[in-house]
């Protein structure tokens, strides 16, 4: 297919692509603004008949000597992940073209998505799309798939390795970025058909419950695969711990499963669950964080029963041990805290300083053993945090949220998935999502070495600016002027309030000048959704 | 201005290069014969400020007279003033006489003054050849800065760090903290003020002082660097005592010069001085801090406490202020930016005294208004001492609430 698109404006002014990977697309027409009617897609009918009366799933088999584990029966013993995989998917009826999906539980430590467009590559298939929640460093195994035509496309976050291919024009299809919501909206509107989703599953039982707080690969949750294992026309989990049924929680339900396949190992646990979750310990970004949860006191939003979420940043990070002391000290109680979840949180949960944590991805393993555990902490999916198609979704009552941004410009626009030279780095993730927030407050540093974060104009815009409420800088806090109520309730606390533009002509001063635009090709290739499956802006190639 | 021909070396460099480098770079230059300045540059920032990078050092190495030469920048995100001291170091290196051939424009927000007695009770040591530290030093809000050139910097690089200190001086913003200069002992410390005088310094550290003369000595060439640039307003001097015979001498030192306006201690030298380990009590040094306390009381100028080094230890570093203040310090030296705050918080007045200070401080501007020369609280009579300890102590109060 090819990729000289048509462009038309937005309603954020923003060149967009009217066709992506051949489907016909809705420019973004303003949040809140695009309103579709039609039904829900739905997966084919299927009949329980048709699946074994046992409750027997397992098709395939890694025969693992001295493991744990009930053995299979009736399953092929295979003698690689490979084998085993490609028995599943040639059950699943594997053809060219099709779009495979994957969750992102296992972050940069998943051994199952590779291993799947392996099997796919023995399998002789091509031009498959890969629809995963996102991808990591560790995929870019995947890159040489790209190069020889069994992948024709990745839809989905790329961060890393991908995402500079993607960047540099060399993906035949077009990146298609949607947020963690989008992804659920673009799966329920039947905007993106899922072929086949594999699953990895921490925990699996033969039906097909599956669950992450248990196993050798825990990952706390498993939201984000959901609405695959709900709307694809055929699932496969993949688990390196079977055990008899029920598995408990049933966090993917084996009814819509279709086959189980059981590998020796499915990740590695040290990058499931480590590694994002260290404070800073930048003096500059610790102020940062300060400041943002002086700010989230002086503003009145921190008040008995209030919520917050704060990812697992560093600086998010320190911003929730800030707020800890400030809420104790005033002997305040939030009722829930939105995670990522990590030790942070769990210890206020454990300390009595929030009543639950709704958690929509694990980040270490204090979280798993805390969402295993306590019934306080709860497993969510982008369904009941995030989604577009919802009968509502919490994320909009959310008192405050804290997020990163890559670059934010003078009318509070921001960016989260290029980098100022361009190139796509980074996924959108909840992001997008949790802008529906009353208050959404960006904690960044306003210059990164000589790189200025606040600039005229985003290179890519992902976050429309009258969502954006409040920039926390280390040079000071500029509020939306939109926020004529955050303004008045933080005029007399003595915090460095400043306008965004003084912040950043400090800040070109120091840098020597504005900085210089990046020249980009007009060649697209990308499209960034906005919550509602419209295109708010694309991403055009760089140079390699 | 020298002129190429007139150099030994053909090629030189300077900075710093590696992955864990940042707001920095490292420059070697190569001169040539013929041709023009081919500027070479590798550049986390390429694509923002590739071409100005590049322009910049064309220009100053015209301004130092070298028009052919080949010069490789590897750029992790160097400021302007930063790359501009990295290209003159290396060109110093090679035997050019930079003179002041190109600085970087002195900033508005780098003119303010300082003055004698204001607060001094959070002194941030940045050490003199790592810009990344002092970027956003003034941010986090102490009342002064050090831009050490001595102990921080090693000896292989104190011709870097002199020209760093100096173009940061001219550049950056330290949000109205006091601006201070640790030289180096000696010699190299005299050469150090004819980099550092002529940019706004207000305070200059000198380091194991242990002779009234050293002081004279730097403070004679302050005097005449002051002078043959026009600059009227003083550079003060805080000695900095090291040494056994530097404690026994405090009193001496402290007055040696008008304008010294504060005294302070370096443990690690002196308790190696006198045979003994550093410890966390202290008792080793009590001596010799109660000695600088005393000697610069009677001198009228600040007592300084040492720096508290464990970063980690905020608990630790509230109790030693709170014990120097109770020494009578004024003042504590610190190593990292988020130990600044909890410094203030130390030495701030308790609510107690504040409210005593700020009855007395009324009564005496009470009396004053009603002309009397006697200044009487309750049935009290207050000493004059006293109303100027009180008076201290609701500006120290009012410095906290404003920080």
């Amino acid at each position: 297919m090819s990729q000289k698109v048509e462009l038309v404006k937005n309603a954020a002014g923003r060149l967009v692509p009217t066709m992506v990977n051949g489907r016909e697309q809705t420019p973004f027409q303003g949040v809140g603004k695009y309103t579709p009617t039609a039904a829900k897609t739905a997966p084919p009918v299927p009949t329980c008949n048709d699946y074994p009366r046992d409750g027997n799933k397992v098709v395939s088999y890694v025969r693992h000597e001295g493991k744990g584990g009930i053995v299979p029966t009736q399953a092929t013993a295979c003698d690689s992940p490979i084998a085993a995989l490609k028995v599943a998917l040639k059950n699943a009826g594997i053809r060219d073209g099709m779009r495979i999906s994957s969750h992102h539980h296992f972050r940069n430590g998943d051994k199952v998505a590779n291993a799947v467009f392996q099997a796919a590559t023995e399998l002789g298939v091509k031009d498959l799309i890969w629809f995963p929640s996102a991808c990591f460093p560790c995929h870019a195994p995947l890159i040489d798939l790209l190069e020889s035509g069994v992948i024709h496309h990745v839809e989905g976050s790329m961060n890393g390795p991908i995402g500079n291919y993607c960047s540099t024009g060399k993906m035949r299809g077009l990146g298609v970025l949607r947020s963690h919501g989008g992804r659920w909206q673009a799966v329920q509107d039947g905007d993106v058909h899922i072929d086949i989703a594999v699953l990895a599953a921490p925990t699996c039982d033969p039906f097909g419950n599956a669950n992450g707080v248990n196993g050798p690969s825990a990952c706390g949750g498993l939201g984000f695969g959901l609405v695959d294992s709900i709307y694809a026309d055929h699932v496969i989990a993949v688990t390196d711990n079977l055990v008899p049924f029920p598995c408990v929680p049933w966090q993917i339900q084996g009814n819509n499963i279709d086959q189980v396949v059981v590998l020796d190992e499915i990740g590695d646990p040290s990058k499931i669950v480590s590694g994002t979750t260290q404070l800073t310990r930048s003096p500059d970004r610790q102020m940062i964080a300060e400041l943002a949860a002086k700010f989230v006191r002086a503003a009145g939003i921190m008040q008995d029963g209030f919520s917050f979420q704060a990812g697992a940043g560093g600086t998010a990070l320190s911003f929730a041990i800030y707020l800890k002391e400030y809420m104790k000290e005033a002997g305040i109680k939030a009722r829930f805290i939105r995670g990522g979840s990590t030790k942070y949180l769990v210890g206020m949960l454990e300390e009595g300083l929030t009543e639950f944590i709704l958690d929509g991805q694990t980040f270490d393993l204090d979280g798993v053993r805390s969402m295993r555990d306590n019934p306080h902490h709860i497993h969510t999916s982008p369904f009941t945090s995030y989604n577009w198609h919802g009968k509502g979704c919490f994320a909009t009552f959310v008192d405050c949220v804290v997020l990163g941004a890559t670059e934010v410009d003078v009318n509070f626009n921001a960016n989260v998935v290029t980098h100022s030279d361009g190139k796509l780095l980074h996924g959108i993730g909840g992001w997008q999502n949790c802008l529906a927030s009353p208050c959404t407050i960006l904690p960044i540093p306003a210059v990164r070495d000589r790189i200025p974060v606040i600039v005229d104009e985003v290179t890519t815009l992902v976050g429309p600016g009258e969502l954006i409420d409040v920039i926390v800088c280390e040079r000071g806090i500029a509020i939306n002027p939109k926020r004529q109520d955050l303004i008045d309730a933080t005029k007399d606390s003595g915090l460095p309030i400043r306008k965004i533009e003084e912040i950043k002509a400090e800040v070109d001063r120091m840098c020597g000048g504005p900085p210089t635009k990046p020249q980009l090709q007009e060649k697209v290739v990308a499209a960034i959704k906005w919550v509602d499956g419209t295109v708010i802006d694309c991403v055009r190639a760089v140079d390699a | 201005m020298a002129t190429p021909a007139a150099t030994t070396a053909q090629n030189a460099e300077a900075g710093r290069r590696g992955d864990d480098v940042r707001s920095d770079c490292w420059v070697r230059i190569e001169l040539s014969k013929t041709g023009d300045v081919d500027v070479r540059l590798r550049s986390k920032v390429e694509i923002m400020y590739g071409d100005a990078t590049r322009e910049l050092v064309r220009d100053e190495l015209n301004a130092f007279g070298v028009t052919s030469a080949t010069v490789e920048i590897e750029d992790a995100g160097a400021l302007p003033f930063v790359i501009m001291a990295r290209v003159e170091a290396a060109a110093r290196r090679l035997g050019i006489d930079t003179g002041s051939g190109c600085l970087p424009d002195i900033e508005p927000h780098a003119q303010y003054a300082t003055e004698r007695d204001r607060f001094r009770r959070s002194r941030l040591y940045l050490p003199g050849n790592e810009p990344k530290f002092m970027l956003n030093a003034g941010l986090h809000g102490p009342d002064g800065v050090i831009l050490d050139l001595e102990d921080s910097v090693a000896p292989a690089v104190k011709d870097e760090a002199q020209l760093m200190v100096r173009n940061a001086l001219r550049t950056l913003d330290f949000a109205g903290a006091e601006r201070m200069v640790r030289i180096n002992q000696g010699a190299r410390g005299l050469e150090d003020l004819d980099f550092i005088i002529p940019h706004n310094v207000h305070v200059v550290l000198i380091p194991k002082v242990e002779d009234p003369a050293l002081v004279q000595a730097v403070d004679a060439r302050i005097k005449s660097l002051l002078a043959s640039n026009g600059i009227e307003q003083p550079v003060y001097l805080m000695p900095i005592v090291e040494s056994a015979l530097g404690a026994l001498r405090a009193y001496e030192i402290a007055t040696a010069s008008p304008n010294i306006c504060a005294l302070t201690i370096g443990l690690e030298d002196y308790t190696a001085d006198i045979g003994t380990q550093r410890t966390d009590e202290g008792r080793e040094s009590f001596w010799a801090r109660c000695q600088v306390v005393n000697a610069a009381r009677a001198a009228g100028v600040q007592p300084i406490d040492t720096v508290y080094s464990d970063i980690s230890n905020m608990d630790g570093l509230r109790e030693s202020v709170l014990e120097a203040k109770s020494l009578g310090f004024d003042g504590k030296g610190c190593i990292h930016p988020r130990q600044i705050q909890v410094i203030h918080e130390a030495f701030a007045p308790a609510a107690a005294e504040l409210e005593k200070a700020r009855k007395i401080v009324a009564a005496f501007e009470e009396a004053q208004a009603k002309g009397l020369a006697a200044v009487s609280l309750g049935s009290k009579m207050i000493d004059p001492p006293v109303v100027k300890r009180a008076q201290r102590v609701v500006r120290l109060a009012e410095a906290l609430g404003s920080a």
